[in-house]
């Protein structure tokens, strides 16, 4: 039998479906992927036993005739900022190391009972916060790339969703679930060659996922392709009336919709994008993919996003406002890690825990974010960053009046190696800055891989769509995808 | 009513307060969560995922708080904000899971209004004062830590944590202890009207925290202090009047009051500092992100508006004028929604019962209810709400008075019995043989007997002496065992003595 590591989502569905293998089979081989993988770190936890028993599940069904589900047999990785019901849910911090929920998040929930099967929590940036998944507490996931200059160098797979880039482009598994709030999964979708896409904010549920920045966060899926994507977006999407800013929408088919065809459709090219040094192979990249386009029968058009250079300052303002709130929580007297020195108050455990608990990422987030809520500072920072992100929703506005969906790069290079960023975090912040705006205006935004450099290292392009338009984002994708026939084949070294 | 002024040694000072008061919104559930409110429950039993700040739970808010602090606002007059939001108020402690409270501090629901208060309870007709309301916002409340379980640890309890709280700001609008519990009594009566909180101050379900500053007349307002948690009007009024004697103490010799938070201590009746203005917190409010901003649309406030009953001031300016009832009685009537709605049941009954109108048998039926029932119930230690005799059963005796069966001194009897037996006054009349007599021809047999055995005050009398006649009704009611008809005793007496 061929390698069933080597299928997608729809190809194991369809598989499954029409009886060529059994989803067992398929779980089975994509355990022992996740197995022999253990260089990649790609995972904080197997659950090998989860995976067999869904597939178990779905063969059963099949075997009495019963319908598949949009995901049967479709064993994936879950990002480990899911709460996952009896499977420890760390967030990668050790503040949360141990830490194992009696409950089960929304879009989690939503993919077991298509038919998904989860294979094990995958590695990620302590509490999402970071662009290379070197601020886990477990250790970094290693890129399966390489540069083809023979230097062997360690790659970073992206972040925060780093675990999922490099496992599904690593084929341990077909796909996987990320969370993008500044694009973690747009950013690590293009560090490793793959597909991933950040959904209208609102479209997947927030209800158990470990929470970084509310206003921002967003769940989406990782996979080898366009298609992929649209199955899996389909079955973590939907109305959660357990999360107040869930979108009231229903979820369309955007399977049935997804079409290559770019006739009577305008792309959008945003002048602020090309900015002054920009890697000359990025450069390259996006032009090939404005000819895609436009061999696909797209209207080019010329577009003015003014306000884009304001975006990165005021989302490293919002998120981590938001997020010094949120990780109020975790504070050692419930749940998670507690550092109760010999006797200590209440003051002395909530330092001691918080500082034992929370890597430098993260204490530098939350300083940041403190500080820009502080008394005498908060109409400065906080006020201002949020006038910015109206008018960066204006911009995007405006050009939609004058286009149907933005293509630009999603990164201003490709995999930059591990270590090479950690100690000047301003350069890593600056890797979101084509990611950040759409984030920001809540809007649908995808990367395709389109290409390798000069350095044999993946591209990846973006695609940001108009509210609700998920399904022009896709088409849109898929037109690139078949332009650019990009393999994902890379050398396997682990 | 007079001014109220502390006497200084420097002259007269006047005191400056405003309240909060924190109202715990009557609703089964939570703000943002389905666990249950029930107080007295077990520790920790009634607390939701949401509330002890798992990772990843959110918020979703309950329309019915939302509701009833809308209704509140429209109770008060209030200017009802069809754009609000929450906001996250950022602390640490050990009864906040979140880290933070959700409140509103930048967009409360209900704006300025006003709450009427009358200086006087005893004397209704005086004056009144209108004392502002600045604003009504939601909130939750915290959890509660429990110090005496264990010799090195504190406990937490988070059953009250995340519960729905209206917290009511008035503006420094009052001058004295009274007007600040005047005020605080009215506005429980108004929320227990609207049903919105129980007002029950010792469950903890209604509490203020007392704001209070002095100054000489017409000058400035001073700095003022902030007691926390103040939960009985005696204690509010205690507080204040504690509070302001030591800012003058403080300041008439030569020192100055501190911006801070204090607390009351009800067994010494005085108020000690818990922390200053450098202590403070600084809470970083903002927006809270998982919530959506709160619109309400002309339905939902429509049928908030509906919904609302008949208020405390309308109904005692309906008792007076369409009931003719005095001020005073209006006032007891009408001061809580209890006493309200058994009086207007009594009404309707003792109406029907006597076939007529309610206007014409409500004096009858105030009187009684006040300065009868409240005693009757009070002598066996119980109140209206826990009365063994219900409203029809109460018009059953006030039917009996009314036609002329019993006199009002066998109704305080037969009311006694009812209260101890629960049986109806018709049936306790009858077992009992206390039917008032009428019968002309029995009365003057027992009136022949009284003059006969008095001759002497009977010669009096006729001489002049009419302060007697007093003393032959009283002689004959005696005869008659109290059960004659003490108008049909008079005329017989004033013919047979004329």
């Amino acid at each position: 039998m061929a390698d069933l590591t080597e299928l997608g989502v729809a190809a194991i569905r369809d598989g499954v479906a029409n009886g060529d293998f059994s989803a067992v089979e398929v779980a089975e081989a994509f355990n022992a992927n996740v197995a022999a993988a253990g260089e990649l770190n790609a995972f904080i936890v197997a659950t090998p036993d989860a995976a067999l028993d869904a597939a178990k599940a779905t063969d059963a069904k099949r075997a009495k005739g019963e319908a598949l589900g949009k995901m049967g047999g479709v064993p994936i990785g879950m990002k480990d900022l899911f709460a996952t019901r009896g499977v420890q849910t760390s967030a990668a911090s050790h503040i949360l190391e141990g830490f194992t929920p009696e409950y089960e998040s929304t879009v989690s929930q939503k993919l077991w009972d298509a038919g998904a099967g989860m294979l094990g929590k995958l590695n990620l940036d302590q509490f999402a916060m970071g662009s290379s998944n070197e601020t886990s507490h477990f250790g970094n996931v290693v890129n399966p790339w390489k540069r083809n200059d023979g230097s062997d160098a360690a790659l970073a797979p992206g972040g925060s969703s780093g675990g999922s880039s490099a496992a599904v482009a690593a084929r341990l598994c077909p796909a996987a679930t990320g969370t993008d709030t500044g694009g973690s999964i747009r950013q690590p979708a293009a560090f490793t060659g793959i597909t991933g896409i950040k959904p209208t904010y609102g479209r997947c549920s927030r209800w158990g996922i470990v929470a970084f920045a509310s206003s921002l966060d967003q769940a989406g899926p990782m996979a080898r392709d366009v298609r992929d994507c649209t199955i899996m977006l389909e079955a973590m999407a939907g109305f959660d009336a357990k999360d107040s800013t869930s979108l009231e929408l229903p979820v369309p088919d955007w399977e049935a919709g997804l079409s290559a065809d770019m006739k009577g459709k305008r792309v959008g090219i945003p002048r602020e994008y090309r900015m002054d040094g920009m890697d000359a192979d990025v450069a390259k990249s996006w032009d090939d993919g404005i000819a895609w386009l436009k061999d696909a029968g797209a209207e080019i058009v010329e577009i003015n996003l003014p306000h884009t250079k304001y975006a990165l300052p005021a989302y490293y303002i919002i998120a981590p406002a938001e997020a010094s709130s949120n990780l109020a929580r975790y504070d050692g007297v419930r749940y998670g890690l507690r550092d109760l020195p010999e006797g200590a108050g209440l003051q002395d455990m909530y330092a001691a825990t918080r500082a034992a608990g929370f890597g430098a990422e993260v204490k530098r987030r939350i300083l940041i974010g403190t500080y820009v809520l502080s008394a005498g500072f908060y109409d400065a920072y906080y006020t201002q960053a949020q006038k910015v992100r109206t008018l960066i929703s204006h911009d995007f506005k405006n050009a939609f009046n004058e286009c149907d969906v933005i293509l630009a790069p999603t990164c201003p290079s490709a995999a930059f190696a591990l270590g090479e960023k950690t100690n000047d975090p301003l350069s890593m912040y600056l890797n979101d800055v084509f990611a950040v705006p759409a984030s920001l205006a809540g809007l649908p935004a995808m990367s395709v891989p389109a290409g390798l450099n000069r350095e044999g290292l993946p591209l990846g392009l973006q695609l940001i769509g108009k509210a609700f338009d998920e399904q022009g984002v896709l088409n849109a994708g898929l037109a690139l995808e078949q332009a650019a026939g990009f393999s994902g084949k890379l050398e396997k070294w682990w | 009513m007079s001014e109220y002024r502390i006497q200084g040694a420097t002259g007269e000072w006047e005191v400056v307060i405003g309240l909060e008061v924190h109202a715990q919104i009557k609703t089964n559930a939570k703000l943002f969560s389905g666990a249950a409110t029930e107080f007295g429950a077990e520790p920790n039993t009634q607390v939701s995922l949401i509330d002890a700040a798992m990772p990843g739970m959110l918020p979703v808010p309950n329309e019915e708080c939302i509701r009833q602090a809308v209704r509140t606002g429209m109770a008060i007059n209030a200017q009802i904000n069809k754009y609000s939001r929450f906001d996250r108020k950022n602390y640490f402690y050990a009864d906040l899971p979140q880290g933070y409270q959700i409140s509103q501090l930048y967009h409360p629901i209900v704006g300025p209004g006003a709450i009427e208060v009358i200086l006087d309870d005893k004397d209704p007709e005086g004056s009144t004062k209108t004392i502002g309301v600045e604003r009504i916002h939601v909130e939750q409340d915290a959890g509660k830590l429990m110090h005496d379980q264990h010799p090195t640890m504190s406990y937490v309890d988070l059953n009250r944590c995340g519960v729905a709280l209206m917290e009511i700001v008035s503006d420094p609008d009052m001058r004295s202890p009274a007007e600040a519990g005047a005020y605080v009594r009215k506005l429980r009566s108004i929320l227990r009207y609207v049903g919105s909180c129980d007002g029950n101050m010792e469950e903890g379900s209604m509490r203020a925290d007392v704001n209070v500053s002095v100054r000489k007349p017409g000058e400035p307002f001073g700095t003022r202090t902030e007691t926390k948690n103040v939960n009985s009007v005696r204690f509010v009024m205690q507080t204040i009047e504690h509070e302001a004697n030591r800012q003058v103490d403080v300041i008439e010799s030569g020192g100055a009051i501190v911006q801070e938070t204090r607390l009351f201590d009800p067994n010494t009746g005085t108020t000690r500092s818990m922390r200053s203005k450098e202590d403070a917190h600084d809470y970083r409010y903002f927006p809270d992100p998982d919530l959506l901003p709160v619109e309400l649309d002309d339905g939902f406030l429509e049928s908030c508006r509906n919904s609302l009953p008949e208020l405390p001031d309308a109904k005692r300016h309906r008792y007076e004028t369409n009931l003719g009832l005095s001020a005073y009685n209006a006032g007891v009537l009408t001061a809580e929604v209890e006493t309200a709605r058994w009086f207007e049941h009594l009404l309707n009954h003792t109406a029907a019962k006597q076939g007529k109108k309610e206007s014409e048998v409500a004096k009858q039926a105030a009187n009684w209810l006040i300065s009868e029932l409240f005693g009757a119930l009070n002598k066996v230690g119980t109140d209206l709400a826990a009365s063994p005799v219900s409203p029809e059963g109460a018009a059953g005796l006030l039917a009996l008075i009314g036609n002329g069966t019993i006199s009002g001194s066998i109704a305080k009897q037969v009311l006694e019995m009812m209260i101890e037996t629960g049986d109806s006054a018709a049936d306790i009349v009858e077992r009992e043989g206390l039917k008032q007599e009428s019968d002309t021809g029995a009365i003057e047999a027992k009136i022949a007997e009284v003059l006969a055995a008095n001759e002497d005050k009977v010669a009096e009398y006729r001489g002049g002496k009419d302060k007697l006649f007093g003393f032959f009704v009283g002689q004959t009611m005696k005869a008659m065992q109290g059960k004659a008809n003490p108008q049909v005793v008079n005329e017989l007496l004033k013919k047979l003595l004329g």
